[in-house]
């Protein structure tokens, strides 16, 4: 390594020499400020204006349902094992068939960092990451998601005025 | 004869010209400065002892949120810890996209230095700039990861997901417009009067102070020391890549600036180089201990099945043992030396910030100079509190 040292040594000093000009670069940045003060603005003038987002924005959960609209969850526990914040708390229930699902299923999404994991850890593809990303409220305790909320995130999308 | 007094000064915790909750205590004779004492822990969050908590994958957004204006950087350099502790090789494809999400984050780190250096120094214009080009990245981070600022997208074995079609092509947008953005802000300041007599011969150190100190990145490499993790201990096929190491000669404020800015063309090179030479494959390690298996393969199998409770329950089996890794992060080698005991979780992580030795430089550079120097030398050895406090 050391005997190539002069290759891919770049040396930058040397926009250091003294121009002499005092006036010329301070008018050249105003130019520049210029030219851009007449291109079009790149500014989005939330909320009434919004973009797209990416498919794989991380924005609030939802439990997804099968054809028959009940939830595709089984309170296996994968996804709040995995949480790094520990916003997920599940009550799994059993029925006499076997067939297991969650009882009670609350994300806090104030705790939780939208991350991905449970979305990623999911065994039963049950839960997802939707683009809604602007939820407000003014108590501390809606922000605790139950299944009704959690099965409908995109009620919440802001329609504006 | 009147005896000379000093007069003390609080500088910060909420001044907005010391990056973050840093608190200088400055002992001032005059308007020059005798004595500095620097002040940390405003920020601090317990990442290192929080990591001892949780299993190896957890830790990975943890991460993110260090030197959070380059979060895949700190990515990087945790998951490369915990790969060298498994005794894994990553796949080519997924060290390309490491490498471009890498790079692309050391820009981003450094568009942040450049709009807040110049807008502490009173250039107000310049920030506008770096912030919409800044903008740019965090679309192509939206679009790979979903997430904008901490995008948690690597993971151990290798990245979470392929990439899309729209990652490329912003890539190279991103990539053909950068250069046309730096002529602007070269125009803004490096020909700057004002700018060069704030910078020039400002905060000097010389390149053996600077390595006595335990200075990396841009700011040892303004000093002329050419020493790059990148070069020095190439890793996540760096060597694959041509490009060049700045160095400054003066080692002031101004030689930083350079360095710096010279290291956004450079970091455009290798973007280059590996969004035009991506390799095809997998981008996971093909490693039943450590790799996530697909949803597919879990619906259909019961070993892929119980392969993702057990690692998603207790992380990668990373086995007993200590072991050191260090990346050349944006401000300087970020290093994670990690202890592994057997379980799912570390015995102990620490993380060695390159920002924190920086900080502790501060008193050396600051001496001497006047108050007003203080925002400029703070500014170009451009530290994060979020990875000094931890």
């Amino acid at each position: 390594m050391i005997e190539n040292k002069k290759e891919y040594i770049k040396n930058v000093s040397g926009c250091r020499a003294e121009t002499g000009k005092f006036i010329v670069p301070l008018l050249k940045g105003m130019v520049y400020t210029l030219k851009n003060f007449f291109s079009k603005p790149i500014t989005i003038q939330y909320p009434s204006e919004r973009r797209e987002v990416s498919q794989r924005w991380r924005g609030l959960h939802k439990l997804k349902t099968d054809d028959r609209g009940e939830l595709k969850c089984v309170a296996c526990g994968l996804c709040a094992c995995i949480c790094p914040a520990r916003a997920i708390s599940i009550t799994p229930y059993e029925e006499e068939g076997g067939t297991r699902y969650p009882k009670e299923f609350i994300v806090n999404e104030i705790r939780c960092i939208f991350c991905g994991f449970c979305e990623e850890a999911c065994p039963r593809d049950a839960i997802e990451l939707t683009k809604v990303y602007d939820y407000v409220d003014y108590n501390r305790q809606d922000f605790d998601f139950d299944i009704a909320k959690l099965k409908n995130p995109e009620q919440f999308v802001f329609k504006g005025k | 004869m009147a005896e000379a007094k000093t007069m003390t000064l609080n500088m910060g915790p909420h001044h907005p010209a010391t990056h973050g909750v840093l608190r200088l205590v400055l002992e001032l004779d005059g308007e020059t400065i005798v004595k500095v004492t620097p002040h940390i822990g405003q920020l601090h969050r317990g990442i290192e002892k929080i990591a001892e908590s949780m299993n190896y994958q957890q830790i990975i957004p943890l991460t993110d949120r260090l030197d959070y204006t380059a979060a895949s950087l700190n990515n990087l350099g945790y998951c490369m810890t915990v790969e060298k502790l498994l005794g894994i090789d990553v796949p080519r494809r997924a060290q390309y996209v490491r490498v471009i999400m890498g790079e692309l984050a050391r820009i981003m780190g450094h568009h942040l230095w450049l709009g807040s250096h110049a807008l502490d120094m009173g250039a107000m214009t310049v920030v506008f700039y770096t912030f919409r080009d800044r903008e740019m990245i965090m679309n192509v981070n939206e679009e790979l990861s979903g997430y904008r600022l901490t995008p948690s997208f690597l993971r151990v074995g290798g990245i979470a997901r392929d990439i899309t079609p729209d990652f490329v092509k912003y890539v190279r947008e991103f990539v053909k417009w950068l250069p046309k953005a730096l002529d602007g802000y070269h125009t803004l300041l490096t020909d700057n009067i004002i700018w060069r007599k704030r910078t020039m011969g400002v905060g000097t150190v010389s390149a053996r102070d600077a390595v006595n100190y335990g200075m990396t990145g841009p700011s040892l490499r303004g000093s002329g020391v050419a020493y790059d993790v990148r070069k020095a201990l190439p890793y996540s096929s760096y060597d694959d890549f041509d490009f060049q190491v700045p160095v400054g000669e003066n080692g002031d404020v101004y030689d930083r600036y350079l360095v710096r800015m010279e290291e956004f063309k450079q970091s455009i090179r290798i973007i280059d180089q590996a969004i035009e030479n991506l390799p095809d494959g997998p981008v996971k390690v093909d490693n039943p201990l450590v790799s996530n298996p697909e949803t597919d393969e879990v619906m259909q199998d019961i070993s892929a099945l119980i392969r993702r409770f057990k690692i998603q329950c207790e992380g990668p089996a990373v086995p007993e043992g200590e072991v050191y890794h260090s990346i050349e992060g944006s401000k300087g080698e970020l290093g994670f030396y990690l202890v592994g005991d057997g379980t799912s979780k570390p015995y102990r992580m620490k993380i060695r910030s390159p920002c924190f030795i920086l900080t502790s430089a501060l008193p050396k550079l600051l001496v001497g100079h006047m108050i007003a120097d203080v925002i400029s030398i703070i500014g170009s050895i451009d530290i994060v509190l979020g990875e000094i406090d931890r």
